[in-house]
């Protein structure tokens, strides 16, 4: 399941309507992602993110539909904001409940690296000099690379 | 054809979104950037160094090969920066 917002969400709350009534999962794995005060040597203020609507929800579905396919999931949930976010605040939350925790730990990982380079949003921070849009690194780009062949624990 | 710019693709250009009549001629992504270009200076600027640009069509991720029709809705973008 997927879902983009503007507003914020109870991670706690998340995960206990992802597991309820549910006796097949063994555990569950969270990732969320919070707004950092430091970028570089620049002290942000605050950020935006800007989405593509229609597009984001396409891709983040996708990239959902392939997490489930690769691995033996009970549940999982991607909620990512858009807006303007200050730090401290909570950007993204990917939550994959399994009935054995390798698969869960080994999902939320492949999802939350496939949304940094897949899923249309673009930072826009404020620091000091001026707003100044984030630009992608690269080492967003390795850390997606290596999901692109199949790892053996989805076989 | 609906086109449309986010980040800072958007800011250089200094709008939202064009409604592009395809030129005789252009065929594919990389055609019609090459028209885009000739509309203005920021348009030219935005989009003069490919490796910084990403084309969505319908969007899906596209090649700058990727043929295009009338009715597709083009995006063109910076690497994402989400997460």
């Amino acid at each position: 399941m997927i879902r983009v917002q503007r507003e914020d969400f109870d991670p706690g709350r998340e995960i206990a309507r992802l597991t309820e009534g549910r006796r097949d999962i063994g555990g569950v794995v969270s990732f969320v992602g919070l707004v950092r005060d430091m970028a570089g040597d620049a002290k942000i203020g605050a950020m935006t993110l800007e989405h593509y609507p229609g597009m984001t929800e396409k891709q983040l579905a996708a990239i959902d539909a392939e997490a489930n396919r690769r691995w033996p999931l009970a549940a999982s949930l991607v909620i990512h904001r858009y807006g303007r976010l200050e730090p401290g605040d909570r950007i993204v939350l990917v939550a994959t409940a399994s009935p054995h925790r390798d698969a869960a730990f080994d999902a939320s990982r492949f999802l939350i690296d496939w949304l940094k380079t897949r899923a249309p949003f673009w930072k826009l921070e404020e620091t000091p000099r001026g707003a100044e849009w984030v630009e992608a690194k690269a080492s967003d780009d390795i850390a997606a690379a290596r999901w692109r062949k199949k790892p053996d624990a989805a076989e | 054809m609906k086109v449309l710019y986010f980040a800072w693709l958007r800011t250089r250009i200094g709008k939202p979104e064009d409604a592009i009549e395809l030129p005789k001629g252009v065929g594919d992504v990389r055609g019609l950037i090459d028209h885009l270009r000739g509309l203005g200076p920021g348009y030219d600027q935005a989009l003069k160094d490919l490796k910084t640009v990403r084309v969505a069509v319908n969007h899906e991720y596209v090649g700058f090969d990727h043929r295009l029709k009338p009715t597709d809705e083009v995006a063109l973008f910076p690497p994402v920066t989400g997460g």
